[in-house]
């Protein structure tokens, strides 16, 4: 099936692929937002991730282990910010970029030893006749467990916050931290906890850059992706189900701009590439003209630490 | 201290360093290096800094050589640049195109220190340039995957519009032609040199058009591994051999010989005849060296592409020989014809057949 040159079932399962880090790290995000603590450390902890599982998977032979240390090493990036904005009650802004500075030096530092190494690789899974269906086979069966995992994790993440009390104990800190301490409910261990997901998720999509997509590591190699994740989280106005399109709208523009290169389309390589970014821009331009308030979807204890003394 | 009186001391102190140097002639010579990828990107810059290493085993302890990765090209090449020279090299290899006009700049500072700058066109006194003719490997390269390929589709990776990428495009894509009447080259460029994740994006975009053959002209072997992961896509080495790769998908290399270039030039700097000069080595000097053709290629077309290399070292074979027309349909070259060297230098057309269009 083309399209004026364009393979679409091509560029679906493309952009499935190449949004899965994207997806993972925003929704990690979006559950910390959600719970009133604003991360912009993304960035570091999916490099950190990144680095991590290599380092994992390269040593042990196994991807699997790879992407679990993956998540490991952008929890333990996570609990940093967390002791600094939680219990020492840094600014969250200042220490969230702190956060990303710090994960890209450190992950070049020990990165140095693995550039150029390859990684075991992780199989496609095999459907068996599914994978022959057409159309359908290439889209959905073709993948590798990650890219399923990020669904069901986004599936899970939309369940957890509409259906369980969990759930509503985390938004309630978010929204109003005071209206929850005085409830009872413990609103810095909900925020550690959520934090600590954030950055597995992170991490895990980090895992994911440098031993799938790519699959090598390279100092830097997120190059922006935790940034576009945030983004991503303001632009699904903090609903699970949005985040999904909002990242493979930008995974989907990303792959495109690639493939009508490759079709021979004369159209000035610079603005396709900057054409995810502008879009990205675009659509945050039109979502804060439409809530005529600013962000009234954001949690409304977003960025502000709490104390039980104040 | 203001920023003029920071500069005068900076270049007075560089001045009086670099005329201390011939006094106190029992010191090593320093020699520098600056890299716009990582040495570990097993490619372009790993291949340079083997020279490096080349250099301080032919001479021990007469020289001491020193690097800096992965530097940007633009204002920051001028930095690192600045700082060898005030570290007290004396010849500085600068090893990427980007890095020309900061090097004429630094150069123009440092009048006693040594410049070399890769791949590049502008020279001065102290500024020597040198380069490969990787576009005699490309020729080799282009036959193989014009006799190999089933869907007559080749892939091509561009870093930048420039002319060592065109010469490459134009001959790897002349040569498979002449062997496959119906092939066709598609090119996607990344506008980088060392970008892992944009390099494997762009293979995979070449490969869902159909292509089965992926040329690179980028450092990095990340489009080696999707080619791998595609299945029946092939690639050939890129700078260095990247052997890891082989027999499937990696069916050749062009490898870049840096090393006796670098052993001659800090030669004539120990006895003092260094020059500047510009050297543009080939297969027939060993600058371009040919990998090992893997067995996955049909033992014919392997003795095609040997008997290509051979005809090229030997000079009797020039990869552009007329006739040839530009892709607007004008005459480039007449029957028989070669471009001098100068002409190659600025290459900045596509030669007819190629349907793409070249970024300006």
């Amino acid at each position: 099936m083309t399209l004026g040159g364009i393979d679409i079932i091509v560029l679906i399962a493309t952009l499935m692929t190449a949004s899965t880090p994207v997806l993972l790290a925003a929704t990690g995000e979006l559950i910390a937002e959600k719970a009133g603590v604003l991360n912009l450390g993304v960035e570091g902890m999916m490099i950190m991730g990144a680095v991590g599982g290599f380092a994992a998977a390269t040593a042990t032979g196994s991807p699997v282990l790879g992407f679990l240390f993956g998540a490991v090493a952008g929890a333990v990036l996570a609990m940093v910010f967390a002791i600094l904005t939680q219990v020492f009650l840094s600014n969250q802004t200042a220490t969230g970029l702190a956060l990303t500075l710090f994960g890209l030096g450190l992950s070049a530092l020990i990165g140095k030893g693995y550039e150029g190494v390859r990684p075991p690789p992780t199989a496609k899974l095999d459907f068996g006749p599914l994978g022959d269906i057409p159309v359908l086979g290439p889209i959905f069966f073709s993948h590798d467990w990650v890219v399923y995992a990020s669904l069901v994790l986004v599936a899970l993440t939309w369940a957890f916050l509409k259906f369980t009390r969990a759930g509503l104990v985390l938004r309630a800190v978010g929204e109003s931290h005071d209206a929850a301490h005085a409830l009872g409910y413990r609103v810095i261990a909900v925020r550690i906890a959520a934090l600590a997901f954030g950055g597995a998720c992170a991490g895990f999509g980090g895992a994911y850059l440098s031993l799938v997509r790519v699959p090598q590591w390279t100092e830097g190699m997120t190059a922006g992706a935790g940034w576009i994740a945030l983004a991503i989280v303001v632009f699904a106005s903090w609903r699970p189900e949005r985040v999904l399109i909002g990242a493979y709208l930008f995974g989907g523009i990303t792959a495109l701009q690639l493939q009508l290169q490759a079709a021979g389309y004369a159209i000035p390589v610079h603005l396709l590439s900057m054409a995810p970014y502008v879009i990205t821009i675009v659509v945050l331009v039109l979502l804060s003209a439409l809530h005529r308030h600013g962000a009234q979807a954001a949690p409304a204890d977003l960025g502000r630490s709490f104390h039980a003394s104040s | 201290m203001n920023r003029r009186s920071f500069l005068t001391t900076t270049a007075a102190t560089a001045v009086v360093a670099a005329a201390g140097l011939p006094a106190r002639a029992a010191d090593p010579l320093k020699v520098g290096f600056i890299y716009v990828g990582p040495v570990g990107d097993m490619g372009w810059s790993y291949q340079h800094d083997q020279g490096r290493q080349a250099i301080e085993k032919e001479y021990g302890d007469k020289v001491v050589t020193s690097f800096i990765e992965s530097v940007p090209e633009g204002p920051d090449a001028e930095r690192a640049l600045t700082q060898l020279a005030l570290e007290g090299n004396t010849l500085i290899f600068a090893t990427s195109f980007g890095y020309m006009d900061a090097v004429m700049n630094v150069a123009a500072k440092f009048p006693n220190v040594k410049f070399e700058h890769a791949t590049g066109y502008k020279r001065s006194d102290n500024v020597a340039t040198y380069d490969a003719k990787f576009f005699e490997g490309r020729a080799i390269q282009g036959t193989i995957a014009g006799r190999m390929t089933k869907t007559n589709k080749i892939g091509y990776i561009g870093s930048f519009p420039i002319p060592e990428v065109v010469q490459g495009i134009n001959a790897s894509f002349l040569h498979a032609k002449k062997v496959n009447p119906d092939v066709e080259i598609k090119v996607v460029w990344a506008y980088t040199w060392f970008d892992p994740a944009k390099e494997a994006d762009a293979a995979a975009a070449l490969i869902a058009e159909g292509c089965d053959f992926v040329l690179q002209h980028t450092d990095s072997t990340a489009p080696q591994a999707k080619a791998q992961e595609a299945g029946n896509v092939y690639t050939f080495g890129q700078a260095s051999d990247m052997s890891a790769f082989a027999p499937k998908p990696r069916v050749g290399s062009t490898i870049d010989h840096w090393d006796p270039y670098y052993i001659a030039r800090v030669g004539k700097m120990l006895d003092g005849t260094w020059a500047s000069e510009a050297t543009w080595g080939g297969i027939g000097t060993g600058m371009v060296g040919i990998g090992e053709i893997s067995s996955e290629v049909p033992e014919e077309v392997k003795a095609e592409a040997l008997a290509l290399k051979d005809k090229i070292a030997s000079g009797e074979y020039h990869p552009f020989t007329g006739p040839l027309n530009k892709q607007d349909g004008s005459v480039w070259l007449a029957e028989g014809a070669t471009p001098d060297d100068g002409e190659l230098a600025g290459m900045s057309f596509y030669v007819e057949g190629i349907t793409a269009e070249l970024p300006k």
